[in-house]
């Protein structure tokens, strides 16, 4: 007996200005366990559209909700309940999000009402004989657990960096469906009175989101407050800066640059950590990541324990060492 | 004002965590403590009740509650150690192995029994347990309840009636309301937990925790635990060691080996 495929629904993350990295990786993931349709909460611009046809999406369903769509459209629960009437409209058997705070609610809230299992943070999807099976790395990263739906629905999250994205062979113009959705009154006791965009320094900077870049250079309280040589590496990788809490409650970054338990969680290919000890908290955001390099001037520093590779010294003169060297080899390759 | 603050029971984070081959958390009663982000559930509780006049504040409550084994009772024993007023434990064989679903569904039952008693204004929990990290059950029990739900709150106030939060989520801040009485997740930025008081240290001993079974909080056997759930683990299993660090010690030319390193593994 062969794996059958399913009839996959993919939850678009944001629609309006193209798809975002992990959206385009859970799409390259969906494709491989069947036919995908995608949705979205607000009406998609031609470039989303464009983008969700190079990755694979046949269809693309558009929610329409009552009033200010944008609003209630952030809410979990009525995204939830989109969620589910779309999964029906459709027969959905496998419902996929990426992995973010919000999403997993979104797809709690939806698996309930599905009566469907539930499985977030994977790093992995595979249809097997059995039916569905999700990996996941737990306890910050020290054990590989592999959760099977037992349920004919399944939602799953998928984290960022997970597959690599592929665009299809040949995009088709994937063709738009309609449907409306009214929240119950449950799903908008809440209010939402305000969403403000607070800038990001990835907006800034023109560096990758935390969350979705496949390199990440961190920055602890051994920055004693500079985190320029941590940028000038980060910007010679082409990746994110992230910090622990300790360098964020200093006020030396944003709270978005947190990686953490209570912060992002982050599964890069590689991530470098300067001036970080590797206190359980900060490991539980990062230690699923590929290859971990740390610089440190303490070579007891417990996070030498989860590297690959370390360098005892001072970070303020190891990093743009390093970057500078990082910048010549890429001139060298053209 | 009545606040209930479920709380959860989960390896030391600077312990050995790891599974069963059941695939369930490996307790034991020696590494268990009260999930550290409930703290801030629990200052947040106590801190809305402390700002009532004296009045209301004679007539409030701050309740902790969890759902587990025995061994749980020792994340009660430190809520009430914070100033808890009393403390449940819905105790129940069949609720082992309970998926996201069937926690929820039984701290929900649990809040409708001491609903039933006295009304329940407020249910406040952490934002994660830092055992399984999902961030989803306080968002079910809301469901299940059929209450508003209001998650991740760095900012919390109860004034009139009415919540209102607010909260960072991916690159926007969010200010949310709704009537009471509503389900709320704290943010370990919401506030600084206040340390155990001596005095309620010795009394927490003593004090008297509430065991309830299934049967009290109107749920079948078949509704939790490993009969509901949903997902199972079909396989669990250490991760290898790393292999042992490559360490440099820098003499000048430690960002080199570094550089160095990046470009031999096809990273940069
Ligand atoms: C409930 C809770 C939740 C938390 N959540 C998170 C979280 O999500 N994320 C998080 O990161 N933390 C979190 N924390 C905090 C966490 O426990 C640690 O306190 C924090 O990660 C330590 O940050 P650090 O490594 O920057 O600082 P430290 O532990 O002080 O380490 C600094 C390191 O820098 C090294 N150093 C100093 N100078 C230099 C130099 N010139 N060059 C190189 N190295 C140098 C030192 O040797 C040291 O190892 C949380 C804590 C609690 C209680």
């Amino acid at each position: 007996m062969t794996a059958s495929p399913r009839t996959v629904l993919v939850l678009l993350d944001t629609p309006a200005d193209g798809l975002r990295s992990p959206a385009r990786e859970l799409l390259t993931l969906a494709r491989s366990l069947g036919d995908v349709t995608a949705l979205a909460l607000e009406a998609p611009s031609e470039t989303t559209l464009a983008d969700a046809a190079s990755y694979g999406a046949g269809t693309v369903l558009v929610v329409d909700l009552p009033g200010d769509a944008s609003v209630g459209a952030r809410l979990a629960p009525v995204a939830a309940e989109a969620l589910a009437a779309a999964a029906d409209r459709t027969g959905a058997d496998l419902v996929l999000l990426t992995s973010s705070f919000v999403n997993r609610e979104i797809g709690a809230l939806a698996a309930r009402t599905l009566g469907a299992g539930f499985v977030y943070d994977t790093s992995g999807i595979s249809l097997t004989e059995s039916g569905v099976v999700g990996s996941k790395r737990v306890f910050a990263g020290t054990w590989d657990v592999e959760c099977a739906p037992t349920t004919p629905r399944a939602v799953l999250t998928l984290r960022s960096n997970s597959v690599v994205a592929q665009p299809v062979a040949e995009p088709v113009v994937p063709g738009v469906e309609h449907l409306a959705v009214e929240p119950t009154a449950a799903a908008t006791a809440a209010v939402l009175v305000s969403r403000t965009a607070h800038a990001t320094a990835a907006d800034q900077s023109g560096r990758p989101a935390l969350a979705e870049a496949s390199a990440v250079v961190a920055g602890g309280r051994g920055t004693l407050g500079d985190f320029g040589p941590v940028e000038d590496l980060a910007d010679a990788l082409g990746a994110a800066v992230g910090a622990t809490r300790d360098a964020v409650d200093e006020g030396w970054v944003e709270h978005d640059a947190q990686i953490g338990q209570t912060g992002v969680t982050i599964a890069p290919r590689v991530y470098v950590g300067a001036g970080i000890s590797g206190a359980p908290h900060h490991r539980g955001g990062m230690q699923a990541s590929g290859v971990v390099v740390a610089v440190n001037n303490d070579p007891d520093s417990p996070i030498f324990e989860i590297a690959d590779f370390g360098v005892v010294g001072d970070l303020a003169e190891v990093l743009p060492q390093a970057a500078a060297a990082i910048r010549a080899h890429k001139a060298t390759q053209g | 004002m009545r606040i209930v603050v479920p709380v959860k029971h989960v390896p030391d984070i600077h312990s050995d965590r790891g599974l069963t081959p059941a695939g369930r958390v490996r307790r034991g009663a020696d590494d268990g403590t009260l999930n550290e982000l409930d703290e801030n559930a629990v200052e947040a509780a106590l801190q809305i009740v402390e700002a009532l006049d004296e009045s209301e504040r004679a007539t409030s409550e701050v309740v902790a509650l969890t759902v587990g084994p025995v061994e749980a009772d020792a994340a009660l024993r430190k809520a009430f150690q914070l100033g808890v007023g009393s403390a449940y434990r819905l105790g129940d064989d069949a609720l082992a192995g309970s998926d996201v679903f069937g926690t929820a569904a039984a701290v929900a039952a649990a809040v409708r029994t001491l609903d039933a008693q006295a009304p329940v204004d407020l249910v406040i929990t952490g934002m994660a347990a830092l055992d399984g990290l999902g961030s989803v059950v306080t968002s079910l029990v809301a469901a299940e309840l059929g209450l508003p739900q209001l998650t991740l709150a760095s900012r919390l106030t109860v004034e009139h009636g009415q919540v209102e939060i607010e909260r960072d989520l991916e690159g926007f801040t969010e200010v949310l309301t709704a009537p009471l009485p509503a389900v709320v997740s704290v943010t370990d930025h919401v506030n600084t937990p206040r340390y155990p008081n001596f005095k309620l240290i010795m009394a927490a001993r003593t004090k008297e925790i509430t065991v309830l079974s299934l049967g009290d909080v109107g749920l079948a056997p078949d509704a939790v635990g490993e009969a509901a759930a949903r997902s199972r683990v079909v396989e669990s299993a250490p991760r290898p060691p790393r292999p042992e660090v490559e360490l440099v010690t820098d003499k000048g030319e430690g960002g080199l080996a570094l550089a160095e390193y990046l470009i031999r593994n096809d990273l940069v």
